[in-house]
C-alpha cells in the first residue's frame, strides 16, 4: 500500500514548525501533498519555512503564536480551520526544555516548572480541546504528541521536561480511552535523539555524528501518520520504526 | 422568560414537544432517551469569531464595529455603533457618525476602508481590510472580542461562546443551541446509536440598534454543507431515521441546500436569505433542539415551520411557568415536527423529493 497518497490534501497543523523536527515534518508532509498550517512563536523563522515549502510547490501557511497562551488558542484553531477547511491531523511538536543548562529538580524554580508544563502539557491540551470536537463530528482525526525518552526514563536534570512529557503521554492515552470507537485517534511518538538546536542546548558536548537527522525521523513519523490501523493510544519509537513497514 | 445571565455549566432543562403534541419536562441529559438509534443529529460547527472591534475613524471618532458576514478575501459586512459599551442595550446605543465610501477606520494597526454603504441603513457598511487570510485572522483575534449581551452579568470571553465542535470562525454570534452540548452528552448520544453530521452556517448578528435594519434580519448568511452530510442524510432517509437540527441555523442551512438542489440536499457553499415560517414546508429536517426565545422574533417564526403556532405559544407559556431561562445560555426545547409537516416524510421511504 502506498502510504504517501494517504496524506494528499490532508489538513495538518504542526506546532513548533519553525525549526528542528517540526520544520522537517512540515517539509516531509508537504512533499507528500498535505496542506500545512504551521505555528511557532518566531514569525520570521516560521515564515521562512512556509515560504521554502511553497517555493517547492507545497502548501503551507505560517501563523505566529505562543501555544502556551490561553488567549491564542481560538486564534490558532479558528485561522487553521478556515485556511485548511478541516484540521485532519494535529501534531503537538512545540516544546521547551526550560532554562539551560538543565538543572537538578531541587534547583528548578517553581515558575520554570510551570512554564515547561504550560508549553509542553497545558498548551497542547487546550489546542486538542478545541480541535478534537470537529473531528468527533467528522468521525475521523488524528492527534500526535511528540514525546521523548525522558518521558519514560528518569534522567537526572531532565525533571521539568521529563515530567511534562510523561504527563503528555498519559494525556494522549486518556484521550484515546475516552474517544475509543469515535474514529479520532491519538498517538505519542518518541522521535529519539536528533541533531537539533534543542538537543545542542540540552547536551552541548554530545557527538553530533551519532545523532539522527530530523529529516530521517520526519519520514518515519510521516509514515506513521499516513499508515492506517495504528492502535489509538499507542506510544511509538521512531528510532526503531522500519520505513515503508 | 428571564434570560440566563451567565454561561452555565450545570443542568440545562428541556421541554419536549412531541410529534403528537404532548409536552414533557426534563433535562438535556434525557436527550439520549428521547432520540432513537439511527437518528441523525446535525450540528453547526461554525466557531464564533471575535466580531466586536473597537475602531477609530479618520476624524478620531470612536466606534464599535460588529462584523456580520465575510463577503470576500478582504471584505466583511459590518454594523457600526456609536458611543457606549456592552452594558448598554443595543437599541440604546448612540448612532454612529456619518460614514462615507472611502472613509478609513483603524483597529489597532489594522486598517479598513469603507467600500460600500447600505442605501437604507447607513450603519450597515462593507469594510475592506488591508490584509486577508491568516494575517487578517491574526489581527481580528488580537483586536476583537465576541459580541456582548447587555443582560449578562459580566463580559464574555471567546471561551464562553464556543461550542465543543466549533471549527471555522464564520459565526458572528454563537449558534447557541449547540452551546449546551457537552462531550459527556455527545458521547452518550453516540453510545445510544445517534449519528452526527455537520454543516457550517455563519450565524448572523441578532440586533443592530436600528429598527428598520432589525426588521431585515437575518441578513443573507453563508453556509456550507459537506458531501459527507449529504450522504448521511440520504442514509438516514433510507433507513427511515429522522434528521434533527441542533439550532435554527442548521435548519436554515439544510433547507436552503435542499431548495438549491430542487428538493434534495446538495453539497457545497452558498449564501441564503431563506426565511422559514409556518407557511414554508420543511423538505429535510424532522425536528429541532433549540434554545428558548420570545415570540415575535425571527427565531420563533422559524419554529412555526415545525409545529402550529398555538403549540409554540403553549410551549413558551409552560417554559415561563416552569422558570426556564431564555437566550444564548438558557434552557432548551426539543421540537419534533408532526409527521405531516415534512413533505418528504409524508411519502415514506422516498429519498429525494421535490418542493411543492
Amino acid at each position: 500500500m502506498n502510504t504517501e497518497s494517504n496524506l494528499e490534501d490532508r489538513g495538518i497543523l504542526i506546532t513548533g514548525g519553525s525549526r528542528g523536527l517540526g520544520a522537517a515534518l512540515a517539509h516531509e508532509l508537504a512533499r507528500r501533498g498535505a496542506r500545512l498550517f504551521l505555528v511557532a512563536r518566531g514569525a520570521r523563522d516560521l515564515e521562512r519555512v512556509a515560504a521554502a515549502i511553497r517555493d517547492h510547490g507545497g502548501r503551507a501557511t505560517a501563523f505566529a503564536a505562543d501555544v502556551a497562551d490561553k488567549h491564542a488558542v481560538h486564534a490558532i484553531a479558528g485561522a487553521a480551520s478556515d485556511v485548511l477547511g478541516t484540521v485532519d491531523v494535529v501534531i503537538h511538536n512545540a516544546s521547551t526544555l526550560g532554562p539551560v543548562p538543565l538543572r537538578l529538580l531541587a534547583d528548578t524554580a517553581c515558575e520554570d516548572l510551570q512554564r515547561v508544563l504550560e508549553v509542553n502539557l497545558v498548551g497542547p491540551f487546550r489546542l486538542s480541546k478545541v480541535l478534537v470536537g470537529p473531528m468527533l463530528l467528522q468521525g475521523r482525526g488524528l492527534v500526535v504528541h511528540v514525546s521523548s525518552d525522558a518521558a519514560v526514563a528518569a534522567y537526572p536534570r531532565w525533571g521539568a521536561y521529563g515530567a511534562a512529557k510523561a504527563a503528555s503521554d498519559h494525556v494522549a492515552r486518556i484521550w484515546a480511552a475516552e474517544l475509543a470507537g469515535t474514529g479520532v485517534a491519538f498517538l505519542s511518538v518518541d522521535p529519539g535523539e536528533m541533531d537539533t538546536q534543542m538537543h545542542a542546548a540540552a547536551m552541548p558536548d554530545a557527538d553530533r555524528s551519532a545523532l539522527a537527522r530530523p529529516e530521517v525521523i520526519a519520514r518515519r513519523i510521516a509514515d506513521m501518520i499516513a499508515g492506517a490501523g495504528l492502535p489509538s493510544g499507542a506510544r511509538l519509537e521512531a528510532a526503531t520504526w522500519k520505513e515503508g513497514a | 422568560m428571564s434570560p440566563a445571565t451567565a454561561p452555565r455549566h450545570g443542568t440545562i432543562r428541556l421541554l419536549h414537544l412531541a410529534a403528537d403534541d404532548t409536552l414533557t419536562e426534563g433535562t438535556l441529559a434525557d436527550l439520549p432517551q428521547l432520540l432513537r438509534p439511527g437518528d441523525l443529529l446535525v450540528c453547526n460547527d461554525a466557531a464564533t469569531l471575535p466580531a466586536s472591534l473597537r475602531a477609530v475613524t479618520g476624524r478620531g471618532e470612536a466606534v464599535e464595529l460588529r462584523l456580520c458576514g465575510q463577503t470576500g478575501e478582504h471584505d466583511h459586512l459590518a454594523v457600526v455603533f456609536g458611543a457606549g459599551d456592552w452594558r448598554d442595550r443595543t437599541e440604546d446605543r448612540a448612532p454612529p457618525p456619518r460614514l462615507r465610501i472611502g472613509d478609513q477606520l483603524s483597529v489597532g494597526d489594522l486598517r479598513a476602508t469603507i467600500v460600500a454603504t447600505d442605501a437604507v441603513a447607513p450603519r450597515l457598511v462593507t469594510l475592506q481590510f488591508d490584509r486577508a487570510g491568516a494575517a487578517l485572522w491574526r489581527a481580528l483575534y488580537a483586536a476583537g472580542r465576541p459580541v456582548q449581551y447587555s443582560y449578562l452579568d459580566r463580559p464574555l470571553d471567546l471561551w464562553d461562546v464556543q461550542t465543543v465542535f466549533a471549527a471555522r470562525p464564520w459565526a458572528v454570534e454563537p449558534p447557541s443551541a449547540g452551546l449546551a452540548l457537552t462531550w459527556e452528552l455527545l458521547l452518550e448520544l453516540r453510545r445510544a446509536g445517534v449519528a452526527f453530521a455537520r454543516v457550517t452556517h455563519a450565524a448572523g448578528i441578532s440586533s443592530t440598534g436600528d429598527a428598520a435594519l432589525d426588521a431585515r434580519l437575518p441578513l443573507a448568511e453563508r453556509y456550507d454543507v459537506p458531501a459527507a452530510t449529504v450522504a448521511a442524510i440520504a442514509e438516514a432517509r433510507r433507513r427511515g431515521s429522522r434528521v434533527l437540527a441542533v439550532g435554527t441555523t442548521v435548519v436554515r442551512a439544510l433547507e436552503s441546500a435542499a431548495r438549491r438542489g430542487g428538493g434534495t440536499v446538495i453539497a457545497g457553499t452558498a449564501t441564503t436569505d431563506l426565511r422559514l415560517s409556518e407557511t414554508t414546508p420543511l423538505l429535510v429536517v424532522d425536528g429541532i433542539l433549540t434554545g428558548m426565545h420570545e415570540a415575535d422574533t425571527s427565531h420563533f417564526a422559524l419554529l412555526g415551520a415545525f409545529v402550529r403556532r398555538e403549540r409554540l405559544h403553549a410551549l413558551a407559556a409552560r417554559a415561563t411557568e416552569l422558570g426556564f431561562l431564555a437566550h444564548e445560555f438558557g434552557d432548551v426545547a426539543l421540537i419534533l415536527a408532526a409527521p405531516s409537516t415534512n413533505v418528504c416524510r409524508r411519502r415514506t421511504h422516498v429519498v429525494a423529493c421535490s418542493p411543492p
